[in-house]
């Protein structure tokens, strides 16, 4: 403990002192960490990273919602659902493969452009559909191997009890799978909250596109760091509980619970 | 309200060239007469090719984004000495006494453009308005251009016709992050929070989408983005002065306290009295006459 303290301080000071001892440090404090430049710019940024909050919890609901279907469809064996099945897994293909950069770009500025009837044009929901795609994609995958970590006597123990196939997925698989894979689940979600940042490409004003605007005003960087502190306070919580989780997770495997 | 006409008495070494922004700022405006006076002091004294601090000796390296608009630039090419940024640097460098084949063009995204530290060009040339604020960060040289701000929209807008300012308040705006445009959008007050956009390519395809009803973007750039860029059929609604940032005035970018920038300021001062940059604006920006002002 005290030579873990000791150790962390040590490198702490030497890493202070490496920097600030830098020939160009006084150009980098009054560039990236100009206390007036931080406050002048906090407002405006808190008020656009509403936007990212707003953008995250919407399109999470969505992405759990559209993900479960699809890993559900993917797993199912029933014949009929062939079709389904291959939608599913081009849907996976694609958008796990692409960017989601790309994913924003075309849906914000592509599906308006078709004309479609009843197609939004808002582009804060284009933005959130386009998160739903490309990330629905990434957590249907990380559900489908929960499902699939489930023991097949599983299965057959819920058939054997009379149930069907889909009460048995309800009530025996799921549940167990969800549990397995929620570290990774949430630790998508951490990566979701900061991806809520790439909706400026479309427009959208929030907390990076807030500071961006006041940074390329002013030629400063500060009000970029300001909103990367933003992100982090953001994101601690769920990264924290996720370790938590994981850590539970470990101890009941071991048996030691 | 920053006013870059200048008086220069001192053959200025790297101290009173670093300066001089910041003293120029708090100085009224002088006559055009002392520019004159002073210039063939501290052109002739200073500035021969071997005495300039250059990142390469003998040539001219200068920076400016990718894609180069018109009517800038032509054909995306900086090195034709075609449009009107492109004509003003040949003719910077040709005062100085550099041949057109010792200047090198680097490009330079306006974002890393003024980040700290040593930079690979020895000016940059990319529509960059002044502003005092910037000039903590980097130093301008004087302005070689003044420009005024449009509103851009589709010929079939219900904002086509306006007249005024006030009647663009209740529209949802557009412009580009980093331009002077962007603040301008303040002196309309807009109800609606505005669309801020990476390059004039988003904007307007947002435009084109109807994800906003007008552009606001300066008066030359404007022209080329209805003659050349818009595939829809849109209009210049007018023009106007920003009131709300400083005025728009472009100048030259360099490192901070760069000391090339008394030769550069003595080198524009003399294109502005002898009638170069007028008539090379002229040449390039002369469609931007006969917009309606917006009041």
């Amino acid at each position: 403990m005290t030579v873990a303290a000791v150790s962390t301080v040590t490198l702490l000071v030497v890493l202070w002192f490496v920097i600030t001892s830098a020939p160009g440090w006084e150009r980098v404090r009054e560039t990236y960490f100009d206390w007036d430049d931080a406050k002048a710019s906090f407002p405006g940024i808190a008020r656009a990273f509403v936007v990212n909050i707003k953008a995250f919890l919407i399109a999470e609901v969505l992405i759990l919602a559209l993900a479960l279907l699809v890993a559900v469809v993917r797993v199912v064996p029933a014949p009929w659902m062939a079709p389904f099945k291959l939608i599913a897994t081009v849907y996976t293909d694609v958008f796990r493969g692409t960017p989601t950069l790309l994913v924003i770009l075309l849906v914000g500025f592509g599906v308006p452009a078709l004309d479609l009837q009843g197609a939004p044009s808002d582009v804060f929901w284009l933005g959130i559909i386009a998160l739903t795609l490309s990330y629905g994609a990434y957590v249907a995958e990380v559900i489908r191997a929960g499902i699939l970590s489930v023991h097949p006597s599983q299965w057959a123990s819920g058939r054997s009890l009379g149930m069907s196939y889909g009460t048995t997925l309800r009530y025996v698989v799921l549940p167990q799978a969800l549990r397995r894979v929620t570290p990774p689940l949430l630790n998508d979600f951490v990566s979701l909250q900061k991806d809520t940042a790439l909706l400026s490409v479309i427009g959208i004003v929030e907390a990076l596109r807030q500071a961006q605007i006041d940074s390329s005003r002013d030629f400063v960087f500060t009000p970029i760091v300001v909103a990367a502190c933003f992100f982090i306070v953001a994101t601690i919580p769920l990264a924290r509980f996720t370790d938590w989780l994981s850590l539970r997770a470990a101890r009941r495997q071991s048996g030691a619970l | 309200m920053i006013s870059v006409r200048r008086t220069r008495t001192a053959r200025a070494g790297a101290l009173v060239a670093a300066g001089a922004l910041a003293f120029a700022a708090g100085c009224a405006p002088a006559d055009e007469s002392d520019d004159a006076a002073s210039d063939s002091a501290s052109s002739d004294a200073d500035c021969s090719v071997e005495a300039l601090p250059l990142k390469n000796a003998g040539r001219l390296t200068i920076g400016t984004d990718a894609p180069a608009y018109e009517p800038w630039f032509v054909d995306d090419d900086p090195t034709n000495g075609e449009g009107f940024e492109s004509a003003v640097a040949y003719a910077i460098a040709d005062r100085l006494g550099f041949a057109e084949d010792e200047v090198d063009w680097v490009t330079v995204p306006f974002n890393t453009s003024y980040q700290p530290g040593a930079k690979e060009f020895d000016f940059d040339i990319n529509q960059i308005s002044i502003t005092e604020k910037r000039a903590k960060a980097v130093t301008f040289s004087e302005p070689y251009y003044r420009a005024a701000q449009a509103v851009v929209t589709l010929e079939d807008s219900e904002y086509a016709d306006v007249t005024s300012l006030d009647e663009l308040s209740e529209a949802k705006l557009g412009a580009q992050v980093g331009t002077t445009s962007l603040e301008a959008i303040d002196q309309i007050a807009p109800t609606q929070q505005p669309g801020v956009y990476d390059d004039t390519s988003k904007a307007t395809q947002a435009l084109e989408l109807g994800q906003i009803d007008a552009l606001v973007m300066d008066l030359p750039s404007a022209f080329y983005t209805v003659a050349a860029v818009l595939s829809e059929p849109s209009v210049i609604v007018g023009q106007f002065q920003p009131e709300t940032g400083e005025t728009e005035e472009f100048g030259l970018l360099l490192e901070k306290d760069n000391p090339l920038v008394t030769c550069l300021d003595a080198t524009i001062d003399d294109l502005s009295s002898d009638g170069t940059l007028d008539d090379i604006e002229e040449q390039w920006l002369s469609q931007t006459t006969g917009v309606p002002e917006l009041s």
